[in-house]
């Protein structure tokens, strides 16, 4: 579904990707670890399509599609989904009519009519228990005055309405208490199939605990370094990520 | 000739054409000579440094019609808040229309002033209120030298008016290009209640200069709301100076929806008389190409206990340029005051200018005096977020503007009018959005 061959990005002249090769396959889960300043976030972005950041190299493909001069909006239409690590407040405009808009015009891409109204409010109410939301909360400026849970639960909340094709979650763990972690991880569960894919993006092993990948891979300096099994994100914890560095100047 | 030379020779004429007994003449001649010592602002006054009216008074104007002019309602029914019941006065080329207009003497008076003026029932309001709240300045008591028509409205005591009050003046064109002086007087009387919509609109192509003077009154514990939509033609200028005078325990607002015009100077003065007052004034400017739009405001608090709230949104592309000058004067006696001021605004081009000024003069020291100033551009985490969810980038512009003059439609009582104005932004900013805010 997505691969990402020999990937560079910078930022104002500094190197932040340096040839990060990625390949993730329908109905996998993969996580993405390492060290604060590894690259970790912008990786997500420059998936997403954020143009501060200049790709100097390689390619990314969407279903053997290259999207890399694609608009984040258009991406977003072909089914890529970021969860933000500091979701936007957007002071002014409902979560409500926030995913409306999203959905009826990724629909207008598609040559869709708007979704009908009773069946948007029926998604709407279905995904909002999945992720124990309180509909009162849904009415309220997107993101606004909402605690880091809050802005997290939002967040997949949307990617539950946008049933993304590949869904990144860019430390959707930070901020999280463990029960709000567990619906969390518990609505990102339920929204995988076969059909789709998920990144996760984390420092912490925890959050792995309750969405497990089938890969887990290292990012450090701009590369990935080494990748592995769930296994790996235990050592990762254990261990931190000081030894992975012995191992690459051996 | 220049226009201050046209008007002060055409001043006697002007007088003959009226009543010779006008119980006004004195009044007129006095404020014409304030207006031949002041003459029209000039940029060399501080409160005009930002809005020049020089190129306005180079045109010949006609400065009163010729003929009555006629229009027809299917083709000025557009500005009407027209799904909604209301009284309306209406004026074209300064001339009432009666067939346009619903007015009404039924337990509140919605009329015109012109009748006001002749009819001795009415003298004691206009003798105690007429004049009294505007300012010697120039531009206003020209205005006054030349009244003669304009709405008049008058609530009784304990009456809350059933319907909103629409004041429209049209401009037709008819002649090449036209100098229209109204003036508006409202009187509030205690506990009443009224909601006011005003709106000056040209109707061709050709240049208008309206200089419009509204006088509102509200007394003991009434409550007046004011709205004035500027989304005139490119050619058409205004000049709208309103003053306000609150005795105790009132509230007024005065909205602005400032979209359209070539030059827009509003002078909004608040004077608080009695104590526990609330005055709000609310703005949301959005323009473009060479428009100008200057909103200059005073609320001078003089009574203890009082609130004034002022909100101001600007959206400035192309080389448009705007002006906030936000006055907040405090007297000494005027503790326990609550004054906030806001005022955000978001350049879109390289070459729009906003010039924003707020000024604080506080004599008491027991107040709670607030204010903040920003001037931005779009904001791209926000525009990405936004996008990254699959919202086109203009979509996601228009809905962050939106959104930025949200709080201040918000306040708008009138529901068809707030969906105007909705809309009116929708049009503005380009876009349709699947809901309204």
């Amino acid at each position: 579904m997505l691969q990402i061959k020999n990937l560079h990005a910078s930022v104002e002249d500094k190197v932040i990707l340096n040839g990060i090769n990625l390949e993730v396959k329908a109905g996998e889960v993969h996580a993405i670890m390492g060290p604060n300043g590894a690259g970790k976030s912008t990786l997500a972005s420059v998936i997403s399509g954020k143009d501060e950041y200049e790709m100097t190299e390689g390619e990314i493909l969407l279903d053997n599609e290259d999207i890399t001069e694609l608009d984040p909006e258009e991406r977003a239409h072909k089914g890529v989904f970021m969860s933000f690590q500091y979701p936007i407040s957007i002071p002014g405009v409902s979560t409500t009519n926030f995913i409306k808009t999203a959905i009826n015009e990724t629909r207008k891409s598609k040559g869709l009519e708007d979704m009908p109204a009773s069946e948007m409010l029926k998604m709407i109410k279905e995904k909002a228990e999945l992720l124990d939301i309180d509909r009162k909360f849904l009415s309220r400026s997107l993101n606004e005055g909402f605690s880091g849970g809050e802005k997290k639960r939002n967040e997949i909340f949307q990617m539950a309405m946008l049933e993304p094709k590949l869904a990144i979650l860019d430390e959707t763990d930070s901020g999280l208490d463990i029960d709000a972690l567990k619906i969390v991880a518990n609505g990102v569960n339920k929204l995988k199939n076969k059909d789709n894919a998920v990144v996760v993006i984390t420092h912490y092993q925890r959050l792995l605990d309750y969405i497990v990948p089938d890969f887990v891979h290292v990012l450090m300096d701009g590369k990935i370094v080494k990748s592995g099994t769930k296994e790996l994100a235990y050592e990762l914890e254990e261990k931190g990520y000081d030894w992975i560095k012995e191992e690459l100047v051996k | 000739m220049d226009l201050k030379d046209k008007l002060l020779t055409s001043h006697i004429a002007f007088e003959d054409q009226l009543k010779a007994d006008s119980p006004l003449h004195d009044l007129r001649s006095n404020a014409l000579k304030v207006f031949e010592t002041k003459g029209f602002p000039s940029k060399k006054e501080e409160n005009y440094k930002y809005t020049s009216l020089n190129s306005l008074l180079k045109k010949d104007y006609c400065i009163a019609p010729k003929s009555e002019n006629t229009v027809e309602f299917k083709d000025v029914k557009q500005y009407f808040l027209h799904n909604v019941d209301t009284y309306k006065v209406v004026f074209i080329d300064g001339v009432y229309s009666s067939f346009l207009s619903e007015t009404t003497h039924d337990g509140v008076d919605v009329c015109l002033l012109s009748s006001a003026f002749e009819k001795s029932k009415y003298r004691p309001v206009i003798e105690a209120y007429f004049n009294k709240a505007a300012k010697e300045e120039g531009i206003t008591q020209l205005n006054t030298a030349f009244t003669k028509e304009g709405a008049f409205i008058h609530i009784p005591k304990n009456k809350e008016v059933d319907k909103p009050i629409e004041i429209i003046y049209f401009s037709t064109g008819n002649e090449a290009s036209m100098f229209i002086q109204p003036r508006n007087l409202v009187v509030a009387d205690e506990n009443s209640q009224v909601q006011i919509i005003e709106r000056h609109q040209s109707l061709s192509s050709n240049a208008v200069f309206t200089n419009a003077v509204t006088e509102i009154f509200a007394n003991k514990r009434s409550m007046v709301d004011y709205y004035k939509i500027q989304n005139d033609t490119a050619e058409a200028s205004l000049v709208d100076s309103t003053f306000i005078i609150q005795q105790r325990e009132t509230i007024v607002s005065v909205h602005t929806f400032s979209f359209g015009g070539q030059i827009t100077r509003n002078n909004l003065q608040f004077r608080q008389e009695g104590e526990h007052c609330d005055s709000i004034l609310n703005g949301i400017t959005i323009i473009g190409d060479k428009q100008h739009v200057d909103h200059n405001t005073l609320v001078h608090h003089i009574a203890e206990n009082c609130e004034s709230h002022q909100d101001y949104k600007g959206i400035f592309d192309d080389s448009s340029t705007g002006v906030f000058n936000g006055k907040v004067y405090v007297e000494k006696e005027a503790q326990k005051l609550d004054a906030f001021q806001q005022n955000n605004n978001i350049l879109i081009s390289d070459k729009a200018t906003i010039n924003a000024k707020p000024q604080l003069e506080i004599f008491a020291d027991d107040v709670k005096c607030s204010h903040g100033c920003t001037i931005g551009q779009m904001d791209s985490d926000a525009l990405f977020y936004m996008r990254s969810r699959g919202i086109g980038e203009k979509e996601a512009k228009a809905l962050l503007m939106y959104a930025f003059a949200n709080n201040v439609l918000e306040s708008v009582k009138i529901p068809e009018l707030k969906s105007r104005i909705n809309k009116l932004i929708a049009d503005k900013i380009g876009v349709s959005l699947g809901f309204e805010l």
